[in-house]
């Protein structure tokens, strides 16, 4: 990567500079979310179970409470997402089924504290209907990625693939 | 019941789980700020403004490529609006930019697989042009 940047420099020096700028606003945004994510992850290591339980309410047979947890949390989740992944590995490793990661993934898309600059640009009625359209999508997108996931794989293939999501 | 020996177990565990991705997440944003600069230089080199449909699938792959705030979205695509792009193609690519993540996908692919990854955003792709054709017909009913 660095060497992409060295070459881009090469040909355009302010470019890189503002490729480099770019970068460190964004690690500088990145920061306290990561932050909040590591204590979050601190957290649900120490209180045992935790896992399990959040586990148990996105893994099989979670039904629509599942449905409900991974969008509801997906719309309310915030920071960029690298931040979530480590967490998202770990919940899928106690067995969150991949419909729910797939939309809750979706669900982020609504980002509740920037709608209002949409509004702005797009109107209320606008909003609306795309961010239900969103909310409806993001089952669409959880149930067909988990379909599409799992063809040719046996029942015993999808129970045995906890801890990734490619056995 | 919290113990110094449970906590430092999970500080260890939550400090590798970070550390693994680490590497990969600096290499993401490092990708990013090369390309983010350069996404408003491609739409105002007139890359668009060849119909609805058309327009969307760029303004979608544009999008797709982008990674940063969904607010960046929203204020380019308020910005193309003005510049005359239409309604469905803007919102295609506030789509893509909010639910098709390329450049993320090499560490989404760490954590969750490659084949998960690829579905997944393959068919956000694809649900972001139904998703901007249904948000226009919808205003306009």
């Amino acid at each position: 990567m660095c060497v992409a940047y060295g070459l881009v420099a090469i040909v355009d020096i302010n470019y890189a500079q503002k490729g480099v700028s770019t970068f460190i606003g964004m690690v500088k945004t990145l920061l306290p979310a990561l932050l909040l994510v590591f204590l979050l992850l601190i957290l649900f290591n120490l209180i045992q179970n935790i896992q399990s339980r959040l586990a148990g309410v996105t893994g099989a047979g979670s039904g629509i409470k599942g449905w409900w947890v991974a969008i509801v949390g997906g719309v309310l989740s915030h920071g960029p997402i690298y931040a979530w992944y480590p967490l998202l590995g770990e919940l899928r490793s106690q067995g969150m089924r991949p419909a729910l990661l797939a939309a809750f993934l979706y669900a982020r898309s609504i980002k509740l504290p920037f709608l209002p600059v949409m509004v702005h640009y797009f109107g209320l009625a606008y909003t609306v209907v795309f961010s239900l359209y969103i909310v409806l999508f993001s089952l669409f997108n959880g149930w067909l990625t988990e379909r599409l996931l799992y063809i040719g794989k046996t029942d015993d293939a999808k129970n045995v693939s906890k801890g990734g999501l490619t056995p | 019941m919290i113990t110094a020996q449970n906590l430092q177990a999970s500080l260890r565990k939550s400090s590798l789980a970070i550390w693994r991705l680490l590497p990969v997440l600096l290499a993401v944003l490092l990708l990013s700020s090369l390309i983010v600069p350069s996404i408003p230089v491609l739409i105002h080199q007139g890359f668009l403004g060849k119909g609805d449909l058309l327009d969307s699938l760029i303004t979608a792959v544009i999008g797709s490529l982008a990674a940063g705030q969904p607010i960046i979205s929203y204020l380019l695509a308020g910005e193309l609006q003005r510049a005359g792009i239409g309604l469905m193609a803007v919102t295609a690519f506030v789509g893509a930019w909010v639910t098709v993540g390329i450049i993320p996908m090499p560490a989404e692919a760490m954590v969750l697989g490659w084949r998960f990854s690829l579905i997944r955003n393959a068919i956000s792709f694809v649900l972001c042009i139904a998703l901007a054709w249904l948000t226009v017909v919808t205003l306009h009913v």
